[in-house]
Protein backbone atom coordinates (compact mmCIF):
# COMPACT_ATOMS: atom_id res chain seq x y z
CA UNK A 1 0.00 0.00 0.00
CA UNK A 2 1.34 3.29 -0.99
CA UNK A 3 0.72 6.71 0.99
CA UNK A 4 1.01 9.71 -0.13
CA UNK A 5 0.02 13.53 -1.08
CA UNK A 6 -1.20 15.52 -4.37
CA UNK A 7 -1.41 19.28 -4.64
CA UNK A 8 -3.27 21.32 -7.20
CA UNK A 9 -0.65 24.32 -6.70
CA UNK A 10 -3.41 26.25 -5.99
CA UNK A 11 -2.36 30.32 -5.24
CA UNK A 12 -5.47 31.22 -2.68
CA UNK A 13 -5.33 33.78 0.02
CA UNK A 14 -5.20 33.03 3.45
CA UNK A 15 -8.92 33.59 5.14
CA UNK A 16 -7.74 34.23 8.25
CA UNK A 17 -5.13 36.75 6.90
CA UNK A 18 -5.80 38.29 3.54
CA UNK A 19 -2.67 37.37 2.49
CA UNK A 20 -1.95 35.41 -0.71
CA UNK A 21 1.33 34.23 -2.09
CA UNK A 22 3.64 35.28 -4.72
CA UNK A 23 3.44 32.61 -7.36
CA UNK A 24 7.02 32.31 -6.50
CA UNK A 25 6.18 31.69 -2.74
CA UNK A 26 3.59 28.30 -3.70
CA UNK A 27 6.09 27.40 -6.01
CA UNK A 28 8.97 26.83 -3.27
CA UNK A 29 6.26 25.91 -0.73
CA UNK A 30 5.46 22.69 -3.12
CA UNK A 31 8.90 21.93 -3.58
CA UNK A 32 9.32 22.04 0.24
CA UNK A 33 6.20 20.12 1.01
CA UNK A 34 7.21 17.34 -1.18
CA UNK A 35 10.60 17.16 0.14
CA UNK A 36 8.97 16.89 3.67
CA UNK A 37 6.79 14.14 1.80
CA UNK A 38 10.25 11.63 1.67
CA UNK A 39 10.90 13.22 4.89
CA UNK A 40 7.92 11.56 7.04
CA UNK A 41 7.91 8.33 4.79
CA UNK A 42 5.66 9.05 2.71
CA UNK A 43 5.81 7.22 -0.92
CA UNK A 44 4.23 9.09 -3.12
CA UNK A 45 3.97 13.14 -4.46
CA UNK A 46 1.90 14.47 -7.21
CA UNK A 47 1.24 17.56 -8.77
CA UNK A 48 -1.11 19.07 -10.88
CA UNK A 49 -0.80 20.27 -14.02
CA UNK A 50 -3.12 24.04 -14.80
CA UNK A 51 -2.79 26.36 -17.34
CA UNK A 52 -4.47 29.14 -16.01
CA UNK A 53 -4.18 31.39 -12.67
CA UNK A 54 -4.44 30.59 -9.81
CA UNK A 55 -2.60 27.52 -10.19
CA UNK A 56 1.60 27.60 -10.85
CA UNK A 57 1.77 23.63 -11.82
CA UNK A 58 2.24 24.13 -15.61
CA UNK A 59 5.24 22.88 -16.04
CA UNK A 60 4.83 19.19 -14.30
CA UNK A 61 8.23 17.35 -15.46
CA UNK A 62 10.46 20.52 -14.50
CA UNK A 63 9.06 20.46 -10.79
CA UNK A 64 9.20 16.88 -10.64
CA UNK A 65 12.39 16.45 -12.32
CA UNK A 66 14.06 19.26 -9.56
CA UNK A 67 12.55 17.01 -7.04
CA UNK A 68 13.84 14.25 -8.44
CA UNK A 69 17.40 15.69 -7.91
CA UNK A 70 16.35 16.35 -4.26
CA UNK A 71 14.82 13.03 -2.68
CA UNK A 72 16.02 9.28 -2.79
CA UNK A 73 13.15 7.33 -2.49
CA UNK A 74 9.53 9.19 -2.85
CA UNK A 75 7.74 8.30 -6.19
CA UNK A 76 7.11 11.20 -8.08
CA UNK A 77 3.47 11.32 -10.30
CA UNK A 78 1.08 13.87 -11.34
CA UNK A 79 -2.64 14.01 -10.69
CA UNK A 80 -2.78 15.13 -13.37
CA UNK A 81 -1.42 14.71 -16.79
CA UNK A 82 -4.01 16.66 -19.27
CA UNK A 83 -3.99 13.52 -21.85
CA UNK A 84 -6.67 15.54 -24.37
CA UNK A 85 -4.91 19.23 -24.73
CA UNK A 86 -0.92 18.11 -24.57
CA UNK A 87 0.41 15.88 -27.30
CA UNK A 88 1.00 12.47 -26.64
CA UNK A 89 4.42 12.75 -28.84
CA UNK A 90 5.70 15.51 -25.55
CA UNK A 91 4.16 13.50 -22.87
CA UNK A 92 5.85 10.10 -24.06
CA UNK A 93 9.50 12.47 -24.32
CA UNK A 94 9.12 14.07 -21.11
CA UNK A 95 8.26 11.78 -19.18
CA UNK A 96 10.63 9.00 -20.31
CA UNK A 97 13.07 11.49 -19.37
CA UNK A 98 11.86 12.07 -16.28
CA UNK A 99 11.98 8.75 -15.55
CA UNK A 100 15.39 8.26 -16.28
CA UNK A 101 16.79 11.24 -14.32
CA UNK A 102 14.63 9.50 -11.62
CA UNK A 103 15.74 6.81 -11.05
CA UNK A 104 12.46 5.06 -12.77
CA UNK A 105 10.53 6.30 -9.71
CA UNK A 106 8.07 8.27 -11.66
CA UNK A 107 4.67 7.23 -12.97
CA UNK A 108 1.52 9.32 -14.18
CA UNK A 109 -2.02 9.85 -14.14
CA UNK A 110 -4.15 10.39 -16.88
CA UNK A 111 -6.97 13.08 -16.79
CA UNK A 112 -8.77 14.97 -19.31
CA UNK A 113 -9.02 18.85 -17.49
CA UNK A 114 -11.61 20.47 -15.62
CA UNK A 115 -11.31 23.76 -17.50
CA UNK A 116 -12.91 24.43 -21.10
CA UNK A 117 -10.67 27.29 -22.31
CA UNK A 118 -7.61 25.25 -21.79
CA UNK A 119 -8.86 23.20 -25.01
CA UNK A 120 -9.18 25.99 -27.12
CA UNK A 121 -6.04 27.37 -26.05
CA UNK A 122 -4.32 24.30 -27.55
CA UNK A 123 -6.14 24.25 -30.22
CA UNK A 124 -8.15 21.73 -29.16
CA UNK A 125 -12.37 20.95 -28.71
CA UNK A 126 -13.71 20.71 -25.47
CA UNK A 127 -16.92 18.87 -26.84
CA UNK A 128 -13.53 16.32 -27.69
CA UNK A 129 -12.06 15.32 -24.68
CA UNK A 130 -13.15 11.63 -24.23
CA UNK A 131 -12.12 10.94 -28.15
CA UNK A 132 -8.99 12.84 -27.43
CA UNK A 133 -8.44 11.28 -23.80
CA UNK A 134 -8.92 7.61 -25.90
CA UNK A 135 -6.94 8.70 -28.83
CA UNK A 136 -3.86 10.12 -27.37
CA UNK A 137 -3.77 7.67 -24.95
CA UNK A 138 -3.24 4.75 -27.11
CA UNK A 139 -0.71 6.32 -29.26
CA UNK A 140 1.05 7.09 -25.99
CA UNK A 141 1.40 3.96 -25.64
CA UNK A 142 2.54 2.56 -28.67
CA UNK A 143 5.38 5.41 -28.55
CA UNK A 144 6.65 3.84 -25.18
CA UNK A 145 6.53 0.36 -26.29
CA UNK A 146 6.82 0.11 -29.65
CA UNK A 147 10.60 1.89 -30.92
CA UNK A 148 9.71 2.74 -34.66
CA UNK A 149 5.77 4.07 -34.70
CA UNK A 150 3.63 4.95 -37.83
CA UNK A 151 0.20 6.27 -36.51
CA UNK A 152 -2.58 8.00 -37.76
CA UNK A 153 -5.58 9.02 -36.16
CA UNK A 154 -7.83 12.18 -36.10
CA UNK A 155 -6.63 14.66 -33.57
CA UNK A 156 -3.27 14.51 -34.35
CA UNK A 157 -0.26 15.28 -37.15
CA UNK A 158 0.41 11.67 -38.57
CA UNK A 159 3.52 9.98 -37.78
CA UNK A 160 5.75 7.94 -40.28
CA UNK A 161 9.19 6.11 -39.02
CA UNK A 162 8.74 7.95 -35.38
CA UNK A 163 10.55 7.07 -32.64
CA UNK A 164 10.39 8.96 -29.44
CA UNK A 165 13.42 9.02 -27.36
CA UNK A 166 14.84 8.90 -24.73
CA UNK A 167 13.03 5.09 -24.62
CA UNK A 168 12.04 4.66 -20.81
CA UNK A 169 14.29 3.62 -18.68
CA UNK A 170 14.96 -0.35 -19.16
CA UNK A 171 12.61 -0.50 -21.72
CA UNK A 172 9.82 -0.38 -18.99
CA UNK A 173 7.02 2.17 -19.39
CA UNK A 174 5.75 4.43 -16.32
CA UNK A 175 2.99 2.91 -15.02
CA UNK A 176 -0.05 5.19 -15.90
CA UNK A 177 -3.28 5.80 -13.42
CA UNK A 178 -6.45 7.02 -15.40
CA UNK A 179 -8.09 9.84 -12.87
CA UNK A 180 -12.04 10.31 -13.93
CA UNK A 181 -14.45 11.24 -11.59
CA UNK A 182 -17.54 10.32 -13.28
CA UNK A 183 -17.04 9.08 -17.19
CA UNK A 184 -17.73 5.19 -16.88
CA UNK A 185 -15.54 4.80 -20.10
CA UNK A 186 -12.49 5.81 -18.42
CA UNK A 187 -12.80 3.89 -16.03
CA UNK A 188 -13.47 1.11 -19.03
CA UNK A 189 -10.32 2.16 -20.33
CA UNK A 190 -8.07 1.88 -17.08
CA UNK A 191 -9.32 -1.91 -17.24
CA UNK A 192 -9.31 -2.54 -20.85
CA UNK A 193 -5.25 -1.46 -20.59
CA UNK A 194 -4.68 -3.12 -17.12
CA UNK A 195 -3.46 0.49 -15.67
CA UNK A 196 -4.69 1.97 -12.86
CA UNK A 197 -7.93 3.69 -11.84
CA UNK A 198 -7.39 6.19 -9.56
CA UNK A 199 -10.84 7.73 -8.08
CA UNK A 200 -10.46 11.32 -6.84
CA UNK A 201 -13.48 11.46 -4.78
CA UNK A 202 -12.50 13.79 -1.95
CA UNK A 203 -15.28 16.55 -3.30
CA UNK A 204 -18.13 13.26 -3.64
CA UNK A 205 -20.03 10.93 -1.84
CA UNK A 206 -17.89 7.27 -1.28
CA UNK A 207 -21.00 5.47 -2.94
CA UNK A 208 -20.61 6.90 -6.46
CA UNK A 209 -17.01 6.39 -5.55
CA UNK A 210 -17.68 2.76 -5.50
CA UNK A 211 -19.52 2.53 -8.66
CA UNK A 212 -16.69 3.86 -10.51
CA UNK A 213 -14.33 1.43 -8.85
CA UNK A 214 -16.86 -1.46 -9.82
CA UNK A 215 -17.03 -0.15 -13.49
CA UNK A 216 -13.05 -0.36 -13.39
CA UNK A 217 -12.59 -3.56 -11.40
CA UNK A 218 -15.21 -5.17 -13.75
CA UNK A 219 -13.34 -4.23 -17.08
CA UNK A 220 -10.19 -5.31 -15.55
CA UNK A 221 -11.33 -8.83 -15.07
CA UNK A 222 -13.14 -8.13 -18.46
CA UNK A 223 -9.88 -8.19 -20.58
CA UNK A 224 -8.28 -10.76 -19.00
CA UNK A 225 -5.80 -8.52 -16.39
CA UNK A 226 -6.20 -10.88 -13.29
CA UNK A 227 -9.34 -10.82 -11.14
CA UNK A 228 -11.96 -7.96 -10.06
CA UNK A 229 -10.07 -7.73 -6.73
CA UNK A 230 -6.21 -7.71 -8.11
CA UNK A 231 -7.39 -4.53 -10.02
CA UNK A 232 -5.26 -1.54 -9.25
CA UNK A 233 -6.91 1.22 -7.25
CA UNK A 234 -6.05 4.72 -6.11
CA UNK A 235 -8.02 7.17 -3.76
CA UNK A 236 -7.80 10.53 -2.76
CA UNK A 237 -8.64 11.95 0.65
CA UNK A 238 -9.01 15.50 2.49
CA UNK A 239 -8.03 15.92 6.08
CA UNK A 240 -7.16 18.22 8.56
CA UNK A 241 -5.72 17.09 12.25
CA UNK A 242 -5.00 18.37 15.58
CA UNK A 243 -4.35 16.03 18.31
CA UNK A 244 -7.65 17.74 20.20
CA UNK A 245 -10.52 17.16 17.12
CA UNK A 246 -12.38 20.34 17.95
CA UNK A 247 -9.13 22.34 17.80
CA UNK A 248 -8.86 20.70 13.94
CA UNK A 249 -12.54 21.83 13.20
CA UNK A 250 -11.82 25.48 14.81
CA UNK A 251 -8.96 25.79 12.98
CA UNK A 252 -10.11 24.31 9.52
CA UNK A 253 -13.25 26.02 9.32
CA UNK A 254 -12.02 29.70 7.99
CA UNK A 255 -10.74 27.70 5.34
CA UNK A 256 -13.21 25.06 4.55
CA UNK A 257 -16.00 28.00 4.24
CA UNK A 258 -13.58 30.08 1.54
CA UNK A 259 -12.30 27.28 -0.28
CA UNK A 260 -12.08 27.33 -4.15
CA UNK A 261 -14.17 24.56 -5.37
CA UNK A 262 -17.05 23.93 -2.00
CA UNK A 263 -16.69 27.22 -0.10
CA UNK A 264 -19.71 28.97 0.96
CA UNK A 265 -21.72 26.03 -0.34
CA UNK A 266 -22.53 23.10 2.81
CA UNK A 267 -21.34 23.47 6.15
CA UNK A 268 -18.10 21.88 7.24
CA UNK A 269 -20.29 19.45 9.05
CA UNK A 270 -22.52 18.59 6.13
CA UNK A 271 -19.94 18.17 3.94
CA UNK A 272 -18.00 15.77 5.90
CA UNK A 273 -20.68 13.75 6.03
CA UNK A 274 -21.45 13.30 2.68
CA UNK A 275 -17.51 13.59 1.68
CA UNK A 276 -14.58 11.97 2.85
CA UNK A 277 -13.24 15.17 4.26
CA UNK A 278 -11.82 14.22 7.72
CA UNK A 279 -11.54 17.25 10.62
CA UNK A 280 -10.67 15.71 13.51
CA UNK A 281 -8.11 14.45 15.14
CA UNK A 282 -5.21 11.67 13.81
CA UNK A 283 -7.51 8.08 15.14
CA UNK A 284 -10.54 9.94 13.70
CA UNK A 285 -8.91 9.98 10.11
CA UNK A 286 -7.39 6.64 10.72
CA UNK A 287 -10.67 4.89 10.99
CA UNK A 288 -12.70 7.06 8.55
CA UNK A 289 -9.78 6.01 5.81
CA UNK A 290 -10.11 2.82 7.08
CA UNK A 291 -13.60 2.78 5.77
CA UNK A 292 -12.54 3.73 2.63
CA UNK A 293 -11.87 0.11 1.86
CA UNK A 294 -14.82 -1.08 2.64
CA UNK A 295 -16.35 0.37 -0.14
CA UNK A 296 -13.84 0.10 -2.90
CA UNK A 297 -12.32 -3.17 -1.66
CA UNK A 298 -8.28 -3.63 -1.20
CA UNK A 299 -6.64 -0.62 -2.63
CA UNK A 300 -3.26 0.33 -3.64
CA UNK A 301 -2.56 3.92 -3.80
CA UNK A 302 -3.92 6.66 -1.02
CA UNK A 303 -3.29 10.42 -2.06
CA UNK A 304 -4.03 13.22 0.43
CA UNK A 305 -4.67 16.44 -0.20
CA UNK A 306 -2.90 18.62 2.20
CA UNK A 307 -2.27 22.16 0.46
CA UNK A 308 -4.81 23.92 -0.45
CA UNK A 309 -7.73 26.45 0.19
CA UNK A 310 -4.72 29.13 1.77
CA UNK A 311 -3.26 26.83 4.11
CA UNK A 312 -0.02 28.18 5.33
CA UNK A 313 3.14 26.39 4.49
CA UNK A 314 3.74 25.87 8.36
CA UNK A 315 0.09 24.34 8.94
CA UNK A 316 0.94 22.09 5.72
CA UNK A 317 4.31 20.44 7.16
CA UNK A 318 2.55 20.36 10.38
CA UNK A 319 -0.16 18.23 8.89
CA UNK A 320 2.61 16.26 6.78
CA UNK A 321 4.32 15.35 10.58
CA UNK A 322 0.88 14.13 11.80
CA UNK A 323 0.09 12.24 8.79
CA UNK A 324 3.73 10.39 8.67
CA UNK A 325 3.97 9.98 12.17
CA UNK A 326 0.65 9.23 13.22
CA UNK A 327 -1.80 8.18 10.75
CA UNK A 328 0.17 6.71 7.70
CA UNK A 329 2.54 3.97 10.25
CA UNK A 330 -1.17 2.64 11.56
CA UNK A 331 -3.36 2.54 7.90
CA UNK A 332 0.08 1.14 6.36
CA UNK A 333 0.61 -2.01 8.99
CA UNK A 334 -4.01 -2.85 9.30
CA UNK A 335 -4.77 -2.18 5.65
CA UNK A 336 -1.47 -4.71 4.49
CA UNK A 337 -2.47 -6.74 7.04
CA UNK A 338 -5.87 -6.78 5.55
CA UNK A 339 -5.16 -7.68 2.16
CA UNK A 340 -5.00 -11.11 0.84
CA UNK A 341 -1.72 -12.49 -0.85
CA UNK A 342 -3.09 -13.00 -4.23
CA UNK A 343 -4.25 -8.59 -4.38
CA UNK A 344 -0.31 -7.51 -5.63
CA UNK A 345 0.79 -3.64 -4.51
CA UNK A 346 1.03 -0.95 -6.97
CA UNK A 347 3.11 -1.66 -9.66
CA UNK A 348 6.83 0.35 -9.27
CA UNK A 349 9.50 0.54 -12.17
CA UNK A 350 11.28 -2.47 -9.86
CA UNK A 351 8.14 -4.78 -10.25
CA UNK A 352 7.70 -3.75 -13.84
CA UNK A 353 10.98 -4.54 -15.02
CA UNK A 354 10.89 -7.91 -12.89
CA UNK A 355 7.64 -8.73 -14.95
CA UNK A 356 5.51 -9.00 -11.87
CA UNK A 357 2.84 -6.60 -11.45
CA UNK A 358 -0.75 -8.16 -13.54
CA UNK A 359 -0.41 -5.10 -15.87
CA UNK A 360 3.03 -6.37 -17.20
CA UNK A 361 0.36 -8.49 -19.52
CA UNK A 362 0.72 -5.88 -22.00
CA UNK A 363 -2.44 -6.29 -24.24
CA UNK A 364 -5.79 -6.94 -23.32
CA UNK A 365 -7.71 -10.20 -24.03
CA UNK A 366 -9.53 -9.69 -27.38
CA UNK A 367 -8.00 -6.57 -28.33
CA UNK A 368 -7.87 -5.45 -31.81
CA UNK B 1 -52.34 -4.54 -12.17
CA UNK B 2 -50.26 -2.70 -14.08
CA UNK B 3 -48.05 0.23 -11.88
CA UNK B 4 -46.14 2.99 -13.35
CA UNK B 5 -44.09 5.86 -11.00
CA UNK B 6 -45.17 9.51 -11.48
CA UNK B 7 -42.94 12.37 -9.86
CA UNK B 8 -44.48 15.80 -9.27
CA UNK B 9 -42.36 19.13 -8.91
CA UNK B 10 -44.06 21.36 -7.03
CA UNK B 11 -41.59 25.08 -7.68
CA UNK B 12 -43.87 26.79 -4.83
CA UNK B 13 -42.62 28.88 -1.99
CA UNK B 14 -45.46 29.66 0.00
CA UNK B 15 -47.09 27.53 2.58
CA UNK B 16 -49.90 26.87 1.40
CA UNK B 17 -48.88 27.13 -2.23
CA UNK B 18 -51.24 27.73 -4.80
CA UNK B 19 -48.64 25.80 -6.90
CA UNK B 20 -48.74 22.68 -4.47
CA UNK B 21 -52.70 23.28 -5.04
CA UNK B 22 -52.38 23.18 -8.72
CA UNK B 23 -49.49 20.24 -8.61
CA UNK B 24 -52.28 18.09 -6.78
CA UNK B 25 -54.68 18.39 -8.56
CA UNK B 26 -52.97 17.39 -11.39
CA UNK B 27 -51.61 14.67 -9.91
CA UNK B 28 -55.03 13.27 -8.50
CA UNK B 29 -56.26 13.90 -12.25
CA UNK B 30 -53.88 11.75 -13.55
CA UNK B 31 -54.52 9.03 -10.81
CA UNK B 32 -57.96 8.79 -11.63
CA UNK B 33 -57.10 8.88 -15.57
CA UNK B 34 -54.38 5.64 -15.11
CA UNK B 35 -56.57 4.23 -12.59
CA UNK B 36 -59.58 4.09 -15.79
CA UNK B 37 -56.46 2.15 -17.48
CA UNK B 38 -56.02 -0.47 -15.11
CA UNK B 39 -53.04 1.34 -14.25
CA UNK B 40 -51.93 2.03 -10.58
CA UNK B 41 -49.78 4.88 -10.15
CA UNK B 42 -47.09 5.71 -7.36
CA UNK B 43 -47.00 8.54 -6.63
CA UNK B 44 -43.96 10.95 -5.08
CA UNK B 45 -44.11 14.57 -4.70
CA UNK B 46 -41.15 16.74 -4.85
CA UNK B 47 -41.22 19.75 -3.26
CA UNK B 48 -38.69 22.05 -4.42
CA UNK B 49 -38.40 24.16 -1.57
CA UNK B 50 -37.56 21.79 0.98
CA UNK B 51 -34.46 21.02 -1.15
CA UNK B 52 -33.93 24.88 -1.28
CA UNK B 53 -30.65 24.73 0.49
CA UNK B 54 -29.16 21.27 -1.18
CA UNK B 55 -29.79 22.24 -4.50
CA UNK B 56 -27.35 25.72 -3.72
CA UNK B 57 -24.92 22.94 -2.25
CA UNK B 58 -24.89 21.35 -5.56
CA UNK B 59 -24.47 23.91 -7.14
CA UNK B 60 -21.52 24.62 -5.29
CA UNK B 61 -20.31 21.39 -5.31
CA UNK B 62 -20.81 20.10 -8.48
CA UNK B 63 -22.56 16.71 -6.13
CA UNK B 64 -26.11 16.46 -4.53
CA UNK B 65 -26.78 16.04 -1.00
CA UNK B 66 -28.58 12.67 -0.44
CA UNK B 67 -31.86 13.41 -0.32
CA UNK B 68 -31.45 15.66 -3.46
CA UNK B 69 -29.96 12.72 -4.81
CA UNK B 70 -33.49 11.06 -3.76
CA UNK B 71 -35.42 13.39 -5.56
CA UNK B 72 -33.06 13.24 -9.03
CA UNK B 73 -33.04 9.54 -8.94
CA UNK B 74 -37.14 9.60 -8.91
CA UNK B 75 -36.93 12.03 -11.71
CA UNK B 76 -34.85 9.89 -13.55
CA UNK B 77 -36.39 6.81 -12.82
CA UNK B 78 -39.96 8.06 -13.42
CA UNK B 79 -42.61 6.78 -15.93
CA UNK B 80 -44.28 10.22 -15.98
CA UNK B 81 -43.12 13.65 -14.61
CA UNK B 82 -45.54 16.05 -13.45
CA UNK B 83 -43.58 19.97 -13.59
CA UNK B 84 -45.01 23.01 -11.43
CA UNK B 85 -43.70 26.12 -11.41
CA UNK B 86 -44.68 29.59 -9.92
CA UNK B 87 -44.36 32.52 -12.84
CA UNK B 88 -41.14 34.90 -11.15
CA UNK B 89 -40.07 38.11 -13.38
CA UNK B 90 -41.81 36.17 -16.19
CA UNK B 91 -40.17 32.82 -15.75
CA UNK B 92 -40.37 29.96 -14.41
CA UNK B 93 -39.00 30.35 -10.65
CA UNK B 94 -35.04 29.97 -10.31
CA UNK B 95 -35.42 27.33 -7.42
CA UNK B 96 -37.36 25.62 -10.24
CA UNK B 97 -34.67 26.08 -13.22
CA UNK B 98 -31.97 24.64 -10.60
CA UNK B 99 -33.53 21.53 -10.14
CA UNK B 100 -33.02 21.28 -13.35
CA UNK B 101 -29.74 22.81 -13.96
CA UNK B 102 -28.88 19.51 -11.55
CA UNK B 103 -30.28 17.46 -13.31
CA UNK B 104 -28.21 14.76 -14.87
CA UNK B 105 -28.64 15.99 -18.96
CA UNK B 106 -30.58 12.63 -20.05
CA UNK B 107 -32.42 11.91 -16.74
CA UNK B 108 -35.92 12.86 -18.85
CA UNK B 109 -35.00 12.00 -22.31
CA UNK B 110 -38.36 10.52 -23.49
CA UNK B 111 -40.39 10.91 -20.29
CA UNK B 112 -44.08 12.15 -20.51
CA UNK B 113 -43.79 15.60 -18.80
CA UNK B 114 -47.24 17.63 -17.88
CA UNK B 115 -45.83 21.75 -17.94
CA UNK B 116 -47.62 24.02 -15.44
CA UNK B 117 -47.82 27.29 -13.99
CA UNK B 118 -49.01 29.51 -11.51
CA UNK B 119 -49.78 33.06 -11.26
CA UNK B 120 -51.39 36.37 -10.07
CA UNK B 121 -52.41 37.33 -13.42
CA UNK B 122 -53.31 35.34 -16.94
CA UNK B 123 -51.35 37.53 -18.85
CA UNK B 124 -48.24 35.36 -17.90
CA UNK B 125 -49.58 32.18 -19.55
CA UNK B 126 -47.18 31.94 -22.17
CA UNK B 127 -44.57 31.25 -19.73
CA UNK B 128 -45.18 27.57 -20.52
CA UNK B 129 -44.83 27.74 -24.45
CA UNK B 130 -42.26 30.33 -24.25
CA UNK B 131 -39.63 28.75 -21.04
CA UNK B 132 -40.97 25.85 -19.78
CA UNK B 133 -41.55 24.09 -23.15
CA UNK B 134 -38.36 24.42 -24.19
CA UNK B 135 -36.63 23.87 -21.45
CA UNK B 136 -37.72 20.20 -21.39
CA UNK B 137 -37.70 20.11 -25.25
CA UNK B 138 -33.82 20.54 -24.89
CA UNK B 139 -33.82 17.86 -21.68
CA UNK B 140 -35.80 15.72 -25.03
CA UNK B 141 -38.89 14.76 -22.37
CA UNK B 142 -41.95 14.61 -24.10
CA UNK B 143 -44.20 17.05 -23.23
CA UNK B 144 -47.70 16.86 -23.92
CA UNK B 145 -49.15 18.84 -25.97
CA UNK B 146 -52.19 20.55 -23.08
CA UNK B 147 -50.06 22.88 -20.56
CA UNK B 148 -52.05 24.15 -17.68
CA UNK B 149 -51.90 28.01 -16.31
CA UNK B 150 -54.11 28.67 -13.44
CA UNK B 151 -54.29 32.38 -12.74
CA UNK B 152 -55.04 33.71 -9.29
CA UNK B 153 -58.78 34.37 -10.87
CA UNK B 154 -59.03 31.02 -11.86
CA UNK B 155 -59.39 29.85 -8.60
CA UNK B 156 -62.62 31.91 -8.14
CA UNK B 157 -64.13 29.84 -11.95
CA UNK B 158 -62.99 26.74 -11.82
CA UNK B 159 -64.66 25.37 -14.62
CA UNK B 160 -62.17 26.32 -17.51
CA UNK B 161 -59.57 25.39 -14.87
CA UNK B 162 -61.34 21.64 -14.33
CA UNK B 163 -61.27 20.77 -18.03
CA UNK B 164 -58.20 21.81 -18.90
CA UNK B 165 -56.43 20.00 -15.89
CA UNK B 166 -58.29 16.72 -16.57
CA UNK B 167 -57.46 17.33 -20.03
CA UNK B 168 -53.78 17.44 -19.95
CA UNK B 169 -53.72 15.02 -17.02
CA UNK B 170 -55.51 12.24 -19.68
CA UNK B 171 -52.98 13.07 -22.21
CA UNK B 172 -50.19 12.78 -19.67
CA UNK B 173 -51.78 9.26 -18.77
CA UNK B 174 -51.93 8.03 -22.08
CA UNK B 175 -48.25 8.17 -22.81
CA UNK B 176 -47.54 7.17 -18.85
CA UNK B 177 -49.55 3.72 -19.41
CA UNK B 178 -48.17 3.36 -22.97
CA UNK B 179 -44.41 3.54 -21.74
CA UNK B 180 -42.52 0.99 -20.66
CA UNK B 181 -41.40 1.11 -17.00
CA UNK B 182 -37.71 2.39 -16.24
CA UNK B 183 -34.79 0.66 -15.42
CA UNK B 184 -32.18 2.14 -12.57
CA UNK B 185 -29.28 3.46 -13.70
CA UNK B 186 -26.17 1.67 -14.04
CA UNK B 187 -23.05 3.41 -15.13
CA UNK B 188 -21.29 0.45 -16.51
CA UNK B 189 -24.63 -0.35 -18.76
CA UNK B 190 -22.14 -0.31 -21.93
CA UNK B 191 -19.71 -2.46 -21.21
CA UNK B 192 -18.70 -2.06 -24.62
CA UNK B 193 -18.31 1.81 -24.29
CA UNK B 194 -14.68 2.45 -23.95
CA UNK B 195 -13.69 -0.64 -26.95
CA UNK B 196 -16.16 1.18 -29.74
CA UNK B 197 -14.31 4.89 -28.82
CA UNK B 198 -10.96 3.19 -29.40
CA UNK B 199 -12.36 1.88 -32.89
CA UNK B 200 -13.26 5.35 -33.47
CA UNK B 201 -17.51 4.42 -34.20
Amino acid sequence: MQFGIFSVGDVTPDPTTGRTPTEAERIQAMVTIALKAEEVGLDVFATGEHHNPPFVPSSPTTMLGYLAARTERIVLSTSTTLITTNDPVKIAEDYAMLQHLAGGRVDLMMGRGNTGPVYPWFGKDVRDGIALAVENYALLRRLWREDVVDWQGRHRTPLQGFTSTPRPLDGVPPFVWHGSIRSPEIAQQAGYYGDGFFHNNIFWPMEHTRRMVEVYRRAFERYGHGSADQAVVGLGGQVFMRANSQDAVREFRPYFDNAPVYGHGPSLEDFTEQTPLTVGSPQQVIERTLGFREQVGDYQRQLFLMDHAGLPLKTVLEQLDLLGEQVVPVLRRELDALRPAHVPDAPSHASLKAGLAPSAAAQPVGAR
Amino acid sequence: MTRRRVVVLSGGLSQPSSTRLLADRLAAATTAALSGQGVQTDLEVVELRELAHELTDALLTGFPPARLRAALDAVAAADGVIAVSPVFSASYSGLFKTFFDVLDRDALDGTPVLAAATAGSARHSLVLDHALRPLLSYLHAVVVPTAVFAAAEDWGAPGALVDRVERAARELAGLVAARRPQAAADPDADGAAFERLLAGA
